[in-house]
Parts: structure tokens; sequence; C-alpha cells
């Protein structure tokens, strides 16, 4: 017991929990505001693995770090605008469409990839984002070491959590993005494109989720290999439900289950020899089906989400 | 501005040619990273078509990508039929397998006229109870099913991995994380000599043919396809709706079982944690494919596996990444997702003030 506490009581585990969870605050992020507007996006795994690769080749061939972001942003916007064509105004199934790019999107990065670098072994390293030792606030005792010796990667996606809850509930865009998701012939009788806002959103939306992918590369690892992403889109997807559909619950939920990741690496080491490590390694998916079973009575979910809408008929 | 105007059920050559039309753009496309990759692109489809077409080695070798590929096929459009969307049917695959190697591989020893199908019968109902959780907590508690199958898929591999390392670790296994090897006489029958072909694929055709008639000719079909097109009328109707859902989630996870069964019982014969290179994903581009008709994934997955056969063949012959037979895979699914409009709508291309007209 006494372990368990201090494990808790470590920077050091917080700081892994932050780590762990920024990825997954991009792509819950990501997910939610396609969900907001009325569209699931299960392209989110593949999107995941573009942004992956498109940002860590750019800084590969040379566009610097910021350029390799932006160059993963794009790749997701991307794939958002092929679900987005597909759901949106063909009114395609938005499961099959999602695991379409998704399984597009995935066996393009790992394609390039291949082709770009046909015969490395061990792959090839970039110069990753360095944790920012912003002075006086990283010698914090504690707070300093866990909060503040992140990457700009993780700051970024602290501010993206704020901008989103901020557009979200106090802008006129925002209040559109929700209404279009919940009744979007009520958004077309006030004169706005239900078409233009639910595609700007899924762009947007997959455009923050490839950033997800982009701190993996460029942030966690310095490299990419092939089964990087290993379900964390996924696991945005159940985060979001968990979330109901709340950028602040949203922030929550990633924090916990960064927490809970970054604890069971550190038990594992622990009690290891006893239980098999794929019992660890099971648990965040356990987890985030108890998370959906928990919440599924009360959730309240954009009641548009699934449902294709078509100009002129209701 | 484009225009969709509903049209009457497609005739049957519209059926047929639509998805065909697709495959075919989607092979036309695939020409674009095969000259990213340095490829000449006619050379390219030469060496996949003598890959899955040229030889009888060839051929048989497609037949037998093809088995898992057809029952994961029948696994997805049986389930989307109903609605029910089993996102799952990878896990369920390795569930099949996991309790066929189980079963086959000395625990009960018994002639093969018993063990075969008990074999067979285990690997079916450990895919089929797979998807009764999932399929229980979308009817009980309104879960999502994309999420609860997805996750699983995840959670049975891990799972398999551990019986690997561990309780069924072959101890003549060299270290491998490997099961031990399916005894002789629970192995599917060979279909030829010196081939790797086997029983799985009578196995996936008969299940092709069953689903067929369970869908066009029994009540069961009926209700399947009355839920899948309106749930809340269904049960109006007074169509027992959740438990059709169990039963179509039961069927559609047996059916990817018996994708994990072939594969070890009449490929393998032992049990590894890469025994499937997504067959359960790739069945989903199958049913798409075939517009979720049972007749219509034999085709599609044909189709498939050829790319997949004929692709690998091509870059072990060119040095060119295999990955682009995923790639050419799913922009098919993409492909066909976009003609499946062509089926269901006239697409009329009209003047943008037309439309000003509609939209109100």
């Amino acid at each position: 017991m006494s372990d368990i506490l201090e494990i808790l009581l470590t920077a050091n585990f917080w700081a892994a929990a932050l780590r762990i969870a920024t990825p997954l605050i991009f792509g819950v992020i990501g997910a939610l505001i396609c969900e907001r507007a009325g569209v699931l996006n299960l392209g989110i795994e593949g999107i995941f693995t573009a942004g992956a690769m498109a940002g860590w080749m750019a800084v590969w061939l040379g566009a610097g770090l910021w350029g390799g972001v932006l160059v993963a942003a794009l790749a997701g916007g991307f794939f958002g605008l092929i679900h987005a064509i597909l759901t949106v105004p063909l009114g395609l199934s938005q499961h099959v469409s999602g695991i379409g790019v998704t399984l597009f999107a995935t066996s393009l990065s790992y394609f390039i990839y291949r082709t770009a670098l046909p015969d490395v072994s061990s792959p090839p390293r970039i110069e990753a984002f360095k944790p920012l030792d912003i002075p006086g606030l990283s010698d914090l005792p504690f707070i300093g070491p866990a909060l503040f010796q992140q990457t700009a990667l993780t700051f970024l996606a602290l501010a993206v959590v704020a901008v989103t809850a901020f557009v979200l509930y106090r802008t006129p865009l925002g209040l559109a993005i929700r209404a279009v998701g919940d009744n979007p012939s009520a958004v077309e009788s006030q004169g706005l494109s239900v078409y233009a806002l639910r595609m700007g959103t899924v762009v947007a939306g997959s455009a923050l989720m490839a950033l997800g992918g982009a701190f993996l590369t460029m942030s966690a690892f310095d490299a990419f290999f092939f089964g990087m992403v290993n379900g964390r889109g996924w696991i945005c997807i159940a985060l979001t439900v968990f979330a109901s559909w709340r950028p602040g619950k949203a922030l929550i939920g990633a924090l916990l289950f960064g927490a809970f990741d970054a604890f069971q690496v550190r038990l594992q080491t622990e009690v290891g020899s006893f239980i098999p490590g794929q019992v660890f390694l099971m648990m965040p998916y356990i987890l985030s089906i108890a998370a959906l079973i928990l919440v599924a009575r009360k959730a309240d979910y954009p009641r548009a989400l699934l449902v294709p809408y078509f100009r002129g008929q209701r | 501005m484009i225009r969709f105007e509903p049209r009457e059920p497609s005739s049957l050559p519209r059926l047929i040619l639509i998805p065909v039309a697709a495959a075919i753009v989607a092979l036309a496309l695939a020409a674009i990273p095969m000259l990213f990759a340095g490829l000449s692109v006619f050379n390219a489809y030469g060496l996949m078509l003598t890959g899955a077409f040229g030889s009888v080695f060839a051929f048989t070798e497609m037949l037998t990508r093809a088995a898992p590929l057809i029952l994961t096929g029948l696994a997805a459009a049986l389930a989307f039929r109903a609605k029910l969307w089993n996102i799952g049917a990878e896990g369920q695959l390795y569930a099949g397998a996991l309790a066929a190697v189980a079963v086959g591989s000395g625990l009960i020893d018994a002639p093969g006229i018993v063990l075969i199908p008990l074999v067979v019968f285990c690997g079916a109902l450990a895919g089929g109870l797979m998807m009764l959780g999932p399929t229980l907590l979308k009817t009980r508690l309104g879960v999502d099913e994309v999420v609860t199958t997805l996750l699983l898929n995840f959670i049975i591999l891990l799972f398999v991995q551990m019986m690997l390392e561990g309780p069924m670790k072959d101890p003549m296994g060299m270290g491998w994380p490997q099961s031990e090897p399916m005894l002789d006489e629970a192995m599917l029958p060979k279909l030829m000599a010196r081939m790797r072909i086997h029983g799985g694929l009578i196995i996936a055709f008969v299940a092709a043919v069953g689903i067929h008639i369970l869908l066009k000719r029994t009540v069961w079909g009926f209700e399947i396809r009355a839920v899948g097109e309106n749930a809340n009328a269904a049960r109006h109707a007074g169509i027992p709706v959740t438990a059709t859902f169990i039963r179509v989630g039961l069927f559609s996870g047996a059916l990817a079982g018996l994708a994990g069964v072939g594969e070890v019982a009449g490929l393998k014969g032992y049990l590894t944690a890469d025994l499937s290179p997504g067959f359960g994903y790739s069945g989903i581009v199958v049913a798409m494919l075939a517009g979720l008709s049972p007749l219509g994934v034999v085709i599609a997955a044909l189709f498939i596996a050829s790319i997949f056969v004929g692709a690998d063949s091509m870059s072990r012959a060119t040095g060119v990444s295999n990955y682009l037979a995923d790639l050419i895979v799913s922009m098919a699914l993409i492909c066909v997702l976009i003609s499946g409009l062509f089926l269901r709508f006239k697409v009329r291309f009209v003047g943008a003030k037309s439309t000003e007209g509609v939209s109100k």
C-alpha cells in the first residue's frame, strides 16, 4: 500500500501522466468537435498514424519542428476532408467511411514511409521537441518537474482545450457547431450552411487529431515505426463518450487515463513477476469499456450524431 | 451543384456493374502510388495478375487467402444488414482460433470424425460469444457497439499473447510464443496434394450459401432485414428486435470465429499472435464491395484475395513495399462507398440557381 502511495507522490509520475495524456488530449478534442457537429470520425486511428508519419517525415526532410507540426495538421485535414465529403454531402455511413479513412490513411502512411526509406533496419531519428525549461517555474518543488518540464506540444494541447471550450460555448461559431450536431434543420433555417459547418468542423477536428499523432513522433519518440499508434485513436473515441462531449471533462478523462497508464507501468515493475504484462496492457481497453458502460445511461449525446442531413428534406 | 434523386430499387445488372466499375477505378487510382514508387504500371499489374492467377500454385494460394476473407466478409455483411456495427471480426477470429487450438491440440483424444466438428463448433462458439457482450451492452444499456467491438480486438489479442507466453505455450517451440501444434486428427483436410488449400474454403462456401438462404428464405432473415431498415418500425410491427440483434451478433461473431478455425486448423496447424494480417478489417471492405450480399461476398473476397496475393508476389519481384496491397484495398473501399450512391440515387448536375428552389 505504501508503495502505491509512494508512486503517486512522485513528481516524475505526474509528469509521465501528463505526457501520456497529451496525444489523447489532441485526439479526444478532435473527436469531440467532429461529434459536436454530428459526425462520428472513426478515421481517428488512421489520422493519428498519418500525423505521426507526415510530421516526422517533414522534420526529417528539413522542415523544422513547427513545420512538421503544420504538415501533420494538413495531413490530418486532408483525411478529414475525405471523411467529410463522404459523410456530409454524400451522406454515407459514418461508421464505414471512418473505417475506410483509417485503413486508407494507415496504409498510405506506411506505404510512403516504406517507399521513402526502403532499406533501413533501424528507423532514422530526428531532433525532437525538448522539454521546455522555463526559468523559475520549472524549479518549483514538485509542480515544476511535473507540469513545467514538458515539451511545447503538451502546452499546445492544454491551450487547445481552453480555446475549444471558449469557441464552443462563448462564440457564435461554437453555437452554430453545437446546433448543427443537435438540430441541423434549425441551423439551415437560420440561413447557415449545414454542409459548410459540418465539413469545416470535421476538417479542423481531424487536423487536431493528427497533432496527437505528431506528438508521438516529434515529442514522445524521435522516430516513426509501424504500429506505433496502437489503439490510441480508439481510446479517444471512448473518452469522448466518457467526457459527455465536453472539453473540460475530456481533459480530465485524458489525464485520468494518462495517470492510470503511468501508474500501471510503475506497478508492473513492482509486481510484474506475478501477473503477466498483458494484463496491464489490457487495462486501458477494459477501462474504456467500463467508462462507456458507466456513462451510457446519462450520456447527453448530440442528437443528430450519425444522422446525415440532406438539404430540402426533413 | 450536385443533386441526388432517390431511384427505384436497382436492377441486377446495375447491382453488379457498379461495384465492378468501382473496383476498376480503384485499380486505376492505384497507379498513382505505383508511379510514386517508380514502378512501370503495366508491368506491375502484369506481375500482380500472374502472381494471383499465373499457375495452379498461385491460384490455390489466392483461394487459400480468400477463405478467411469470405468468412469475415460474411460476418460484417450479416451484422451490417441489421445495422449492428460489428467492427470486431479481427478479435472474434482470434477467439475462434484460440478455442480451436485449445480443443484440438491434445485436450481431447478422439478420431477426426468427432474431433474436427468439435473444433469447428468450439471455434464458432468462441467467436459468437465474443459478440454477446457488445450486443447485450447495445440492447440493454445503449452502449455503442462500434467502440466496444473495436476495443475487444485489442483485449483478445493481448489475451492470446498472454496464453501463448503462459499456459498454452509450446514447450517445444524453442522459446517462441506459439501454441502446441494441433493433432493431425483435428486438422481440416487438405483439398489438393502439395498445396496449402484446405477445408476452410468449403466451410466458407457453405456459410455463404447458408447465410444467403437465411436472409432470403427464413423468418429470421426477414426479421434481420426489417430491423436493419428501421429498428423502431420493426419493434412496432412486433418483431423481437433485441432477440434479433443477439442472434445476428452471435452468428456474425461465429462466422469470424470460423475464419480463425480455418487459419489454425486448416493452414498453420498452431496459433501465433500474428495469425491474421487484418482479415477482420479487410472483411469490412469485402462486405461493402459485395453490397452486403452473402453471395457477393464470395466474389468480393476472391477479388480482394487476388489483390493481396498478386501484390505480395509483385512486391517480392520488384522490391516495392507490400503495404501497396493494403493501400489498393482501402482505396477500393472508398471507391465502392462512393459508387454506392449511384445505386441509391440518380445523380444530376444542375445549375446553382435551381438548387435554391429545392433547398427550402
